[in-house]
């Protein structure tokens, strides 16, 4: 058993509650995912922002927007594996102790994003009123009002993580 | 340094992280286990000498990720798997 620091242990408690809120789980091991709170608190003071402790980052914000936790590939790691890839987040079977989290290969880089001909596509926008529809591209929330929400209030993504949807 | 008795001595290169759990499980393997391994926090490095260890990473893992375990400068393991090491170090 390692120690952890207080803040670690508070920011579990809240990822925790607000990941249960949301409809997803935290990786059972306490022990583990304490450590990645640690991982995650350094990379705030490093970065500034909550890298995924286990991708080497870049340091820019912009750069790295695809793996700040939670990660744009979190959802489709967790359909296709039961655990994102650092495992921080897991399916409710792993999370209820039936099944172990495996390692997850990466994924980032083998999936293009939303394509270029997509973003080419000029928007027109489907809601009568003309306003425009955002995606949360970490969960798939989507929402229409003038300018995306500064946090998804599903996953807690910041602003700069969402697209244009419509 | 004293010479530790090990049923094989191979060569054992591991590029990690330090801020990773998996990486974290992984040292705690080799430890667990006797095994003698140099080790690489590559996060903690900057500039030139972050480029110059992250060629050797991508020459054995191109998508450059974390644990990459480099046996004997000729087999990869990539990712914390137990059987895949037992295997390899002969544990």
């Amino acid at each position: 058993m390692s120690p952890h620091s207080p803040e670690a242990q508070a920011l579990y408690e809240r990822l925790k509650r607000e990941a249960e809120a949301a409809g997803y789980y935290l990786n059972p091991d306490v022990d583990f995912v304490l450590d990645l709170m640690e991982g995650l608190l350094t990379n705030e003071k490093r970065y500034g922002y909550w890298a995924c402790p286990c991708r080497l980052a870049e340091g820019v914000r912009e750069k790295d927007l695809d793996i700040i936790c939670p990660c744009d590939y979190r959802d489709a790691d967790l359909d296709e594996y039961g655990a994102c890839y650092c495992a921080l987040y897991v399916s409710e079977d792993i999370a209820r102790g039936e099944r172990k989290p495996q390692p997850v290969p990466e994924r980032r880089g083998t999936v293009p994003g939303p394509s270029a001909t997509e973003h080419e596509e000029e928007l027109v926008g489907f809601t009568k009123s003309g306003i425009p529809v955002w995606r949360c591209k970490v969960c798939g929330y989507l929402c229409a009002r003038p300018q995306p929400p500064l946090k998804c209030p599903i996953c807690k993504a910041d602003r700069d993580r969402f697209e244009r949807f419509a | 340094m004293a010479e530790r008795v090990i049923a094989l001595k191979k060569k054992i290169k591991l590029y990690a992280l330090s801020t990773c759990g998996w990486c974290k499980k992984t040292k705690k393997f080799l430890d667990d286990n006797y095994v003698e391994y140099e080790y690489e926090y590559v996060d903690l490095l900057t500039g030139a000498e972050r480029e110059r260890v992250m060629t050797e990473v991508d020459r054995w893992n191109p998508r450059r990720s974390f644990p990459t375990i480099v046996i004997d400068d000729s087999q990869v393991i990539i990712g914390y798997n137990e059987d895949r090491l037992r295997e390899a170090l002969e544990l």
